[in-house]
């Protein structure tokens, strides 16, 4: 074993160089030039130049004129240094019912929201009636904490929430939502969705449209 | 369930099937040392490297030089990382200062048994995430620390599986190849250029691929937002492609930056088992009966679909306890983005997230696109059998195809026993030796599994324990009832299995488990490894017996069924008492809506 030392210190050196400096070092430089948007995290700027958020990164949206994302568990909702998921399991309490504050520990915060209270806000927010239920997206953790992305179902029973805050008719909110829902990548991959960010920017500018 | 969620996961089958001879028939040119398009590209590179390594490929080896390279190799790298993480505080390329006193409020440290477990973790290709790569890892942790071993890691996988089909390729000879040799072959003929292209394609996708700071955004409503960046591309491509898993943010392909897109989800998950594939062709190839190869992945495929079908409707059927809070999640209304969505992406949606379960556990990879702690019970039973049962479907890159050898050693043993013969497999007499060498490689696993299992299940410490501050060693868990007992099982059975998935809701970033898991990972890498190694010392000494009457021909249906028998009995009788008291009890419990 001892005469194999030698060479797995100087390969090791060797390959280390390559694989863990050199290559992502040249694929940077490269993806820098040809995929200079992607390669900086799909970033949005406002017209000043200053960044509002990522494409890609689900944003909190707390104010009831706004599209509301999913429940997030990254942090305290949306916190991107904290990607996450609950990691709570089919048979947790927590999950459905939900965890109080302990007041014993005043630096945590051990609150937490749980599915039956998550359904009952959703229901009374976007004015469901008793036979509508809230799509389970609407209701459950995505597993990142930072899901972009909700489905058509979900935006569309919030249109009515929407509509009657910032005064629009119904029928422009679900166009604006039918236009903003993604297809399925190459019409097999993935999901349909609606990217949050992206249609309360849309918004925002249809709203600030119609006051001019 | 969905039609169109089907249809997915078959053309991600036909995909597969249709990409593994191209792959095998390259990987053997390589691996043979025949010429190969980009040989006259990077045979100068190649000389260089052995020059400065100081290695003489041409010379073989017997079976225990070629173990101790690999040992002393896998020892180095490991001691190397350790170095980096611990000295990531005053290494460049760190701009967000992390184990600096600049180190920003949400940043974790990088304690000696935290870097121990990374340490292992990575030198044994199991990529366990005890660390939270976004907020404790520096760049230059991340590229020369992490990803350097999921380029070698996996390389050695694949060198340790070429010596064991050579055992079985050559005939009365001492020596079982150059490990130096098979090691930058692979690297540089394999990884090399699937890399450099698949790089690309995610930073197409929106992987980020850069060394500035975090951005911080100022939100719609007003707040501040963080946004990680890094050097990812170039990492996530090799952490698939190597079957390794470490994310470089802790959701791993469940972040958008590591995983943006539905297809970049697809081609994540066709490289998981892409190599795995390829080999079991080369495997044919090198035995000179293509037809094994392909009864081999005859096995894998049977039990992959197995797998994917009850994973796929289990959590399509979803948790009955969300439904009963007046939620819809019937999936005939809401498609695949119904069910059991806790824990997944909208992009992904329950086939793909389904999918990507059952074949990062399969292979052993340990990436997931979804929260593997809150798939139902029997969704999340596929992925946890899948390690149990040695990650032998597809695999790691080596390891797994290795695994199945082992099996089918077994298997043919046992079917020699039934009539009284001495078993054969490819020519290749199985004599007692062979047999203990198998039995002492199934025997690890599972004694480390259920051995630490045990352990975590019970240990008492008392509490605020500087080995585990939550005290007894159950305390750890996120679930209460028998999902808890599952979170440990599944902690220890995929650091054994090399695959790094995990219950998550498990703190085990304790030194209890970081020092635990840690053995189990050495336990189940190289406990693993070493008799596979001394198998195919063994083996290739032997002669070659032409297939008489009295042969049993492991290249029919009959031998892929009994292949799938062996691997489901060793498996269940093994693990089912384990699993009887965590997910199968947990499935019935559900059903009563009782929660913990």
């Amino acid at each position: 074993m001892l005469k194999q030392i030698l060479p797995a210190i100087r390969a090791t050196i060797v390959l280390a160089v390559l694989i863990g400096l050199i290559f992502p070092v040249v694929i940077t430089v490269i993806t820098q030039f040809v995929f200079p948007k992607q390669a900086n995290g799909s970033l949005i700027r406002n017209k000043e130049g200053q960044v509002i958020g990522s494409e890609l990164i689900g944003q909190k949206f707390t104010k009831s004129k706004y599209f509301q994302p999913r429940p997030s568990a990254a942090g305290s909702g949306y916190v991107g240094e904290f990607s996450a998921g609950t990691n709570l399991g089919p048979t947790s309490s927590k999950l459905i019912n939900g965890k109080l504050d302990d007041p014993t520990t005043k630096d945590i915060d051990e609150s937490f929201v749980g599915i039956k209270q998550l359904a009952q806000i959703y229901a009374n927010e976007n004015l469901l009636s008793k036979s509508e239920k809230p799509p389970v997206d609407a209701v459950t953790y995505s597993g990142s904490g930072l899901d972009p992305h909700i489905s058509e179902t979900n935006a569309l029973f919030q249109a009515r929430r929407i509509g009657k805050v910032r005064n629009l008719p119904l029928k422009t909110i679900t166009t604006l939502i039918r236009t903003h829902t993604e297809d399925r990548q190459f019409g097999i991959f993935g999901e349909p969705r609606v990217n949050v960010l992206k249609l309360n920017l849309a918004l925002e500018e249809l709203s600030n449209e119609r006051k001019n | 369930m969905t039609l169109v969620g089907w249809i997915q996961i078959a053309l991600y089958c036909l995909v597969l099937l249709l990409l593994t001879k191209p792959m095998g028939v390259y990987m053997t040119r390589v691996m043979e040392g025949e010429k190969t398009l980009l040989e006259p590209m990077l045979k100068p590179l190649e000389r260089l490297i052995y020059k400065l390594s100081g290695v003489k490929p041409e010379e073989e080896m017997h079976w225990s030089t070629y173990a101790y390279a690999l040992l002393a190799f896998s020892l180095v790298g490991a001691l190397f990382t350790y170095a980096i993480l611990r000295l990531q505080g005053v290494l460049p390329l760190n701009p967000m200062g992390f184990s600096t006193a600049a180190a920003p409020s949400y940043a974790t440290a990088m304690t000696p048994d935290l870097a121990f477990n990374t340490a292992m973790s990575f030198t044994t290709n199991t990529n366990w995430q005890s660390y939270s790569g976004e907020n404790t890892l520096s760049y230059l942790s991340q590229m020369l620390g992490l990803a350097y071993h999921n380029w070698v890691s996996a390389a050695v996988g694949m060198a340790a599986c070429l010596a064991l089909i050579r055992g079985f390729a050559r005939r009365s000879a001492k020596t079982v190849g150059n490990f130096w040799q098979d090691l930058v072959r692979s690297l540089l003929y394999i990884f090399f250029p699937i890399m450099f292209a698949y790089s690309l394609f995610l930073v197409s996708q929106g992987v980020v691929q850069n060394f500035s700071p975090y951005t911080v955004a100022s939100t719609i409503e007003g707040e501040k937002q963080i946004i990680p960046q890094g050097p990812v591309g170039s990492q996530e491509a090799i952490k698939m492609l190597g079957i390794n898993g470490g994310g470089f943010f802790n959701a791993n392909s469940a972040h958008p930056f590591e995983n943006p897109t539905p297809f970049s989800n697809f081609v994540e998950m066709l490289s998981i088992f892409i190599l795995p594939a390829g080999l079991t062709y080369v495997f044919g190839k090198m035995v000179k009966d293509t037809r094994q190869g392909w009864a081999l992945l005859s096995t894998m495929y049977v039990l992959f679909i197995i797998g994917i079908i009850i994973c796929y409707c289990s959590e399509s059927f979803g948790n009955p306890n969300i439904s009963a809070q007046n939620v819809e999640t019937s999936t005939k209304i809401l498609g695949d983005l119904g069910g059991n969505m806790e824990g997944k992406e909208v992009r992904f949606g329950l086939a793909n997230s389904a999918l990507f379960a059952t074949i990062t556990s399969a292979a052993s990879c340990g990436a997931v696109n979804c929260m593997h702690d809150s798939l139902t019970p029997l969704g999340g039973l596929v992925p946890l059998l899948n390690i149990q049962l040695g990650e032998i479907v597809f695999g790691g890159v080596g390891s797994g195809l290795y695994g199945m050898l082992i099996f089918a050693i077994l298997t043919v043993f046992i079917a020699g026993l039934m009539v009284g013969r001495t078993p054969e497999y490819v020519g290749k007499k199985i004599e007692q030796k062979d047999v203990k060498m198998a039995m002492l490689f199934v025997l690890a696993g599972s004694f480390s599994i259920l051995v630490f299992t045990a352990l975590g299940g019970v240990c008492e410490l008392p509490a605020k324990c500087p080995l585990n501050s939550p005290g007894a060693t159950y305390n750890n868990v996120n679930n209460a009832g028998p999902h808890g007992f599952s979170e440990i099982l599944y902690c220890f059975s995929s650091c054994t299995g090399n695959n790094g998935s995990a219950f998550a809701g498990l703190t085990c970033n304790t030194p209890f488990y970081n020092l635990t898991s840690g053995l189990a990972m050495l336990i189940g890498r190289f406990l693993m490894m070493i008799p596979a190694l001394a198998l195919a010392g063994s083996l290739v000494q032997k002669k070659y017996v032409p297939p008489s009457r009295g042969t049993f021909p492991t290249h029919t249906w009959l031998f892929v069924g009994l292949l799938i028998s062996v691997i489901l009995i060793v498996g269940a009788l093994t693990f089912f008492p384990a699993l009887t008291l965590g997910p199968i009890v947990e499935h019935f419990i559900m059903h009563t809506l009782k929660v913990f």
